[in-house]
């Protein structure tokens, strides 16, 4: 009798085991699928950029600064490397196309331009859907997180080498202020 | 959280069934023992279960197809409007919808939309000509939140359900209301055969109870429809609020929507409760009754207006217990428990700037002319000429601006004879080696200038722009290919 609860101990703990395990691997490859979705994105954005300096370098003439600035931030977000450095740039790069966008309002020529109006939509769209995709990743990262660094599941985590992962923050306040200042101008 | 949602939705869906089942089954037997006190009351249930199994059957299959249909709703892709399709993704994104919904344009002027769809995984939103020529963009987002939310809830799946269930319910009271006086003489008859057939009052107290109850079962039935149907709406809009994060976008184009009286022609009392506002409603009726499908518009609208703090379904459920000055839930309360604040988005800037009306509505009943397959044609001079699809093909039409004779491309007239793959005379004398011409295919051509430019279509044939062309398209006269025309790049201003 002692000895079959003997046997039945390590069974279990194996059987929880592998449970956990399967678990931390379900939540991180949510993690990865919801960062693709961020990633399909942010490329969607990339390359719609050059089109639309293309378009508009055509009407604005004496906007070179602003140009640069969002070309600059666009290779920027091309290259960076990490989550965290990526969350930065993106939100750079979020920034000088608001500022970008606010110049163009002074340009009706371009804003009646239909390549221009179509290409406009676009990339409304795309930040949309970086926003909202945004919030999934999050999420999902949070589950994650919270998965392998509380007990016991963190046994699990550390003996198996699950890291955690990086939240995908933009800084809000920043990228909402940089538009009223130009403004103000 | 939105996980408990759904399987409310489920409890509530499965308690609905029940109900309207026991409903259904106790009015097909007393019909069936009215008929014949003896076996009627078995035979009875069997037929009406078999009515609901058949309508349930012939929904499964087809259900979507038949609505879209009855609707007048056509299919469209990304590339006849690009906007709507965009946000119809956005939100599928947003909402985490395993699959992207197909999206419909309806041809009509009343603004409204409704989605319909069994499962997340097949489902579809459709969108009236009226609302896309009214709502700018956040507008739209708003209302498509509204639609891809009734999807995410299962609100779909649930009002589904219960429609074939009110529509058996309904379809044996009447049924049975029109020829229970045929009974009397019928069941006499089968008395004097035998002695098994019961008292003559137990017999007139089954036919008083089945009239009574034929009568009364619809009604019941259709209450609990609408009371779930009203406060699906809520939910939905809550949902929405949580999507978009804009309160703004819903609030204001419920308002726009209910500011138009035009009736919507492709609605009745079967597809109103899939609409964002009720269709069916006068402007003049008492807005909040037992009889509707929608809750009070005005209500709807302030409550969106409540929320200045937040984005997230709390702040929804505590603007909707403002308004109505009691705590009355909503959204379940687990649903409320791990709801996190969200913050309310800005408002999408280039929609400052509304395009011009006029402009806009004639953008969208072009779009009604690429939906219904008219064919376009620019003449040399720029005007744009819209053609029917009666239109006979491989023929020459005169501009009615400079009196140019047009040759309308056979390829263009014929997309069905295209779409299978029937050699038409013109792509037959193409080259071999070039791409068959398909509606999507847009080549594109970059002007030069300002004066005349000649350049070749890739079938060979030379086009020629005038200074005065003015067009986005131009249509290649032999193959019916799209050249897109790019208008030169400005030398300063």
């Amino acid at each position: 009798m002692i000895g079959w609860i003997i046997l039945a101990i390590p069974v279990a703990l194996v059987i929880w085991g592998v449970g956990i395990y399967n678990a931390l691997v379900r939540l991180r490859n949510g993690v990865k699928n919801a960062w693709s979705q961020i990633d399909v994105q942010l490329k969607r954005r990339h390359d719609l950029i050059p089109n639309l300096v293309e378009t508009a370098k055509g009407y604005m003439k004496h906007e070179r600064e602003t140009f640069e600035e969002v070309t600059k931030a666009r290779s920027r977000a091309m290259d960076a490397g990490t989550v965290g450095e990526k969350a930065q740039a993106e939100s750079g790069l979020s920034g000088a196309l608001g500022r970008f966008m606010l110049v163009v309002e002074n340009y009706p020529e371009l804003q009646a331009n239909q390549n221009f109006l179509a290409l406009q939509e676009e990339l409304t769209s795309t930040e949309n859907r970086i926003a909202y995709s945004r919030q999934g990743y999050n999420d999902q990262v949070y589950f994650f997180n919270n998965k392998i660094q509380m007990f016991p599941s963190n046994i699990i985590a550390n003996t198996f080498n699950f890291q955690k992962e990086e939240f995908f923050e933009i800084e809000d306040v920043a990228q909402r202020e940089a538009p009223k200042v130009s403004f103000t101008q | 959280m939105m996980w408990e949602l759904i399987r409310q939705n489920r409890r509530k869906s499965m308690w609905l069934f029940v109900i309207m089942a026991t409903l259904l089954v106790i009015l097909g037997y007393l019909v069936g023992s009215v008929f014949d006190p003896d076996r009627g009351g078995v035979l009875g249930i069997v037929i009406a279960v078999g009515i609901f199994l058949f309508l349930t059957l012939v929904t499964l299959h087809s259900g979507d197809e038949i609505l879209l249909k009855v609707s007048g709703a056509k299919e469209v892709g990304k590339d006849l409007h690009p906007r709507l399709y965009n946000v119809v993704e956005e939100m599928k994104i947003a909402a985490n919808l395993e699959a992207m919904p197909r999206v419909f344009i309806i041809d009509e002027p009343a603004p409204n939309a409704f989605a319909i769809g069994l499962s997340p995984k097949k489902s579809a939103v459709a969108v009236t000509a009226g609302l896309l020529e009214r709502l700018n963009r956040d507008e739209l987002q708003g209302v498509v939140a509204h639609e891809i939310s009734h999807i995410m809830n299962r609100d779909s799946q649930l009002m589904t359900v219960a429609g074939i269930m009110l529509g058996s319910i309904v379809l044996i009271s009447q049924a049975f209301l029109r020829s229970w006086w045929l009974v009397p003489s019928g069941s006499r008859r089968y008395r004097t055969k035998g002695p098994s057939g019961g008292s003559p009052q137990l017999q007139l107290v089954m036919i008083g109870l089945a009239i009574l109850l034929a009568i009364l079962a619809p009604i019941f039935a259709n209450l609990l429809y609408l009371a779930i149907s009203r406060k699906r709406e809520f939910l939905a809009d809550a949902s929405a609020v949580r999507l978009t994060r804009y309160p703004e976008g819903l609030a204001s184009a419920l308002e726009k929507i209910s500011s138009v009286d035009i009736k919507l022609e492709a609605a009745n009392k079967v597809t109103a409760p899939m609409f964002i506002i009720n269709p069916l409603m006068k402007q003049g009726a008492k807005l909040s009754d037992l009889s509707s499908t929608h809750p009070p518009i005005k209500e709807r609208i302030k409550i969106l207006r409540f929320m200045t703090r937040g984005a997230d379904l709390a702040t929804y459920q505590k603007a909707y217990s403002r308004l109505r000055g009691k705590p009355m839930a909503i959204i379940p309360p687990s649903g409320l428990r791990k709801s996190k604040r969200i913050d309310i988005r800005e408002a999408t800037p280039a929609d400052e700037a509304p395009k011009s009306n006029k402009k806009t509505a004639r953008d969208v009943m072009d779009l009604m002319r690429a939906v219904n397959d008219y064919a376009f044609i620019v003449c040399m001079c720029g005007l744009k000429m819209k053609l029917p699809p009666e239109m006979p093909s491989d023929s020459t039409i005169a501009c009615p601006r400079c009196g140019r004779g047009n040759r309308i491309p056979v390829a263009e007239m014929a997309p069905l004879a295209a779409m299978v793959g029937a050699a038409v005379s013109d792509q037959a004398s193409a080259p071999a080696d070039a791409p068959a011409p398909t509606r999507s295919r847009v080549l594109e051509y970059q002007r030069k200038g300002t004066g005349w430019e000649t350049f070749a279509c890739e079938c060979g044939r030379l086009m020629q722009l005038s200074p005065a062309f003015g067009g986005r398209l131009l249509r290649c006269r032999d193959c019916g290919r799209k050249v897109k025309i790019i208008p030169p790049q400005r030398e300063g201003k």
